[in-house]
């Protein structure tokens, strides 16, 4: 009889789980062996993330760009041929209050993000156990943590839409002073980097529909995770940028 | 067990069928000569650019193939072409995208890269970026004007010249659209570097080459992502009404509806991304040029570890000294000091290479391979190159020189033909093992002979041409008496072009015909240690055949006392400590 089921702890799974329990081999010089060329669990995992803190570091040298371009182009003035004087074109945006509570809906979601994969993290070890006879995954009432996130995701990039409206309704639009083209141009930005780990998410979701392991699942969702901590910490950044430096 | 099953797929099991197996092509090794081909149409297509410009210098009247006649910014348009074709499908394309895909995982000991999803979408992207850079040829007003550099005001007026519609969005587009391929590839390699060697293959047993395409993805990785940057900002300018880049300005009289714009942001982005792209182009080829010295000198590389310092220095200075390429442009006489400092800075590590590479030939019993000879050529062209460099990082040198022919030689030696010998080099020493045949030797050498005579006799003149003053980017000078005396040396360069042109033929044919007729290739035809040769010929779809390497040595252990050959594989077992 099978008695594995209740030596294992479930509220916190480790993402570290390999075929055999195995924590990740070390990282430096020569790591999976000699005879194992599929690589397996663990090693996909490690690879996954360290690809994904590579793109993070990527992305961040794109917004690097666009601060320093933004902070370069606040300062410089430019000749008025009426009165032939140099003066600031920089005119400084009011945000919409919208902004505020989406920054609150990102956060949220981080949050859900967070409880996203620690709910598939659970699944994944529930689902060794549950063709075992005698033991059952439990019917614990279901909030699909993920399509929350999904959710929450997509109301923060309808909600920016809106924010766009109210400031073009207060007469602000792209090219109506540098200062309103940077902001058109940080949230746009950021809401299409967004929009990827939406889409990023949603190949998650559909991995069991398209029969492909829950494993793959879970690593999916695991360097989305990440990226959308990281979306959100890049939110708050240009968020301070615009109010804080206008 | 659903981790196998999909560890299998991971793998991905050698493809059935032409479309994938050749097209949509996880295949790190079939990605490499996507690149590679790539690359080879772009640099024909960037070379019969090039010769059109030398033909209409010295005969301005004459009407060209496919052009028709000149005008002045027919020219230009030739120029930002020839240039951006070069610098981006050539120059980042081959040597990284062609070989490091194709040769780093075998180096490393691994099956692929670590994303070979990514990895197929990088190149298609790359392709994708190629057309749309191409198809600006075919637009109303023809390709943009603005050179492979995109100065702006003019690059951010539609208004500013023929090219400058929709010709040029569509050159901005592709950039971007290079920046993404070239970023993905980047994460692609530095993730494969760290994470996938083969056990014993420590960081400090990595073939040089391997070092070189890893420094070259972090260098990718931090730049593209400002120029991608730039480029958006760009775009806006362009079509958003947004004054980024374009100060209040008039274009025929009209005012272009831009205000406060600085045109200098765009220089400091733009050369933030620039210079690094220089080392970008050439890492690779040093890294290359390291391991052909030591494999045909059959010594090992004189300051391994030297060299691998080396790089990662140049590879941070690059990050350091944009503000050299805007001396002219206006710069405080304090900052241009120390982007002159900085600059001349990188001659300390370049020298280091540079005697390490002569070092590692000194008493050598040299085997002058084509290969061998390439990487020969390589370093004379990096010494001849590059010597320029500190004339040119120093203001007051850099002011008389910058828009002067000067500047056509010194970069076109260094980063141009030195990283084209590179790309040589790889091809003749890697072909018998992409292709299991080898290049003819004969013709090799005719090849070499004519592009290394030929690049000098072309290059070298364009010095001269920029101390007696002679501006770069026009199309015709014939109003200025005082360049009329140079007017022979223009035609002496324009002949060295026909004749270098015509060697490249030689390495075309011998490229075609080697893949159908040349002589069957062993597995390591050289006697090199690395193991791209301890696999067969061509390499197994999963690269060693189901197994993976064990490394025990160094990547250039050659003539070691006491061994049974002259060389050591780096899988052979660990020699045990030997005097030297």
């Amino acid at each position: 009889m099978v008695r594995s089921a209740s030596a294992i702890t479930l509220d916190a799974p480790t993402l570290t789980l390999g075929d055999d329990g195995v924590l990740p081999p070390a990282r430096d010089g020569g790591d999976y062996g000699p005879d194992d060329r599929s690589p397996d669990f663990a090693t996909r995992l490690r690879r996954a993330r360290l690809g994904m803190c590579v793109a993070i570091a990527g992305i961040v040298m794109i917004f690097v760009s666009f601060t320093s371009a933004y902070l370069v182009r606040q300062g410089l003035p430019t000749l008025d041929p009426r009165t032939d004087a140099l003066v600031r074109d920089w005119i400084p945006v009011r945000l919409p209050n919208l902004l505020l509570i989406n920054t609150c809906v990102l956060l949220v979601s981080s949050l859900t993000m967070a409880l996203a994969r620690r709910q598939v993290a659970r699944e994944v070890a529930l689902v060794r156990f549950a063709s075992l006879p005698g033991t059952s995954a439990g019917h614990e009432p279901r909030i699909s943590w993920l399509t929350v996130t999904v959710f929450l995701g997509l109301s923060f990039l309808t909600m920016q839409w809106l924010a766009w409206r109210e400031l073009a309704a207060s007469g602000f639009y792209v090219g109506t002073s540098p200062s309103s083209s940077f902001v058109y141009l940080l949230t746009g930005m950021h809401g299409m980097h967004l929009l990827g780990g939406v889409l990023a998410l949603l190949a998650a979701g559909a991995a069991p529909l398209l029969h492909r392991p829950l494993n793959s699942q879970l690593i999916i969702l695991d360097v989305t995770g990440w990226y959308w901590h990281f979306m959100a910490i890049l939110w708050i950044y240009i968020f301070c940028l615009l109010e804080f430096a206008r | 067990m659903a981790t196998r099953e999909f560890a299998a797929h991971e793998l991905h099991a050698a493809p059935q069928g032409f479309v994938r197996k050749w097209v949509f092509s996880l295949d790190h090794k079939v990605i490499g000569l996507q690149y590679y081909f790539l690359a080879l149409t772009a640099v024909f297509v960037g070379m019969f650019l090039s010769l059109l410009m030398r033909i209409h210098l010295i005969w301005p009247n004459a009407t060209l193939p496919l052009f028709g006649d000149i005008k002045p910014e027919t020219y230009l348009s030739l120029l930002t072409m020839h240039g951006t074709i070069m610098v981006f499908f050539v120059l980042t394309t081959a040597p990284q995208g062609g070989f490091g895909n194709y040769f780093l995982p075998i180096q490393i000991g691994a099956a692929d890269m670590a994303f070979p999803v990514l990895n197929m979408l990088s190149f298609w992207i790359t392709f994708l970026a190629y057309i749309v850079m191409l198809s600006a040829f075919f637009v109303v007003g023809g390709a943009p004007l603005h050179g492979w550099t995109g100065y702006p005001p003019l690059s951010a007026l539609p208004s500013a010249g023929p090219g400058e519609g929709l010709g040029a969005d569509l050159w901005v587009i592709s950039i971007a659209l290079f920046c993404v391929g070239a970023l993905m590839s980047a994460l692609n390699f530095i993730t494969t570097t760290l994470d996938m060697r083969a056990k014993g293959m420590t960081l400090m047993r990595m073939p040089l080459t391997c070092w070189a395409w890893f420094i070259t993805a972090i260098l990718g990785l931090l730049a593209f992502g400002v120029l991608f940057s730039a480029g958006i900002l760009l775009l806006l300018d362009r079509n958003a009404g947004t004054s980024f880049f374009v100060p209040l300005v008039t274009v025929n009289g009209q005012l272009a509806g831009h205000k406060g714009g600085s045109p200098l942001l765009w220089q400091h982005l733009f050369w933030f991304f620039g210079h690094p792209e220089v080392y970008i182009a050439i890492l690779p080829a040093m890294g290359l040029c390291s391991q052909l010295l030591s494999v045909f000198s059959r010594k090992p590389i004189f300051g391994y570890k030297a060299m691998v310092y080396a790089m990662l220095s140049i590879g941070l200075l690059g990050f350091m000294v944009w503000g050299h390429h805007m001396f002219m442009s206006g710069m405080s006489p304090y900052t241009g000091f120390a982007f002159s400092v900085m600059t001349m800075a990188i001659g300390v590590p370049s020298a280091i290479k540079t005697f390490n590479w002569l070092g590692t030939m000194w008493g050598a019993r040299i085997r002058f391979s084509s290969p061998m000879l390439f990487a020969i050529g390589f370093v004379s062209l990096f010494v001849s190159g590059g010597i320029s460099g500190p004339f040119l990082a120093q203001p007051v040198l850099d002011i008389p020189l910058h828009d002067t022919y000067f500047v056509t030689g010194h970069f076109h030696l260094i980063m141009g033909v030195a990283s084209i010998f590179g790309i040589f080099g790889a091809t003749y020493y890697w072909f018998p093992k992409m292709f299991g045949r080898m290049m003819s030797e004969s013709l090799a050498r005719w090849h070499f002979w004519f592009t290394f005579i030929g690049t000098y006799a072309i290059f070298m003149p364009m010095h001269y041409l920029g101390m007696a003053g002679h501006p770069r980017r026009y199309s015709q000078l014939t109003e200025l008496n005082y360049l009329h005396g140079l007017v022979p040396l223009q035609k002496f360069i324009t002949y060295a072009a026909f004749v270098t042109i015509a060697g490249q033929f030689i390495f075309l044919f011998n490229l075609f015909w080697s893949m159908k007729a040349g002589k069957k290739a062993s597995d390591n035809p050289w006697e090199a240690t690395t193991l791209e040769w301890t696999t067969t010929t061509p390499p197994p779809h999963d690269n060693f055949g189901g197994h993976t390497p064990v490394v025990c040595n160094g990547p250039y252990e050659y003539s070691v006392p006491g061994a049974p050959r002259d060389y050591v594989m780096q899988t052979d077992p660990a020699i045990v400590s030997v005097a030297h």
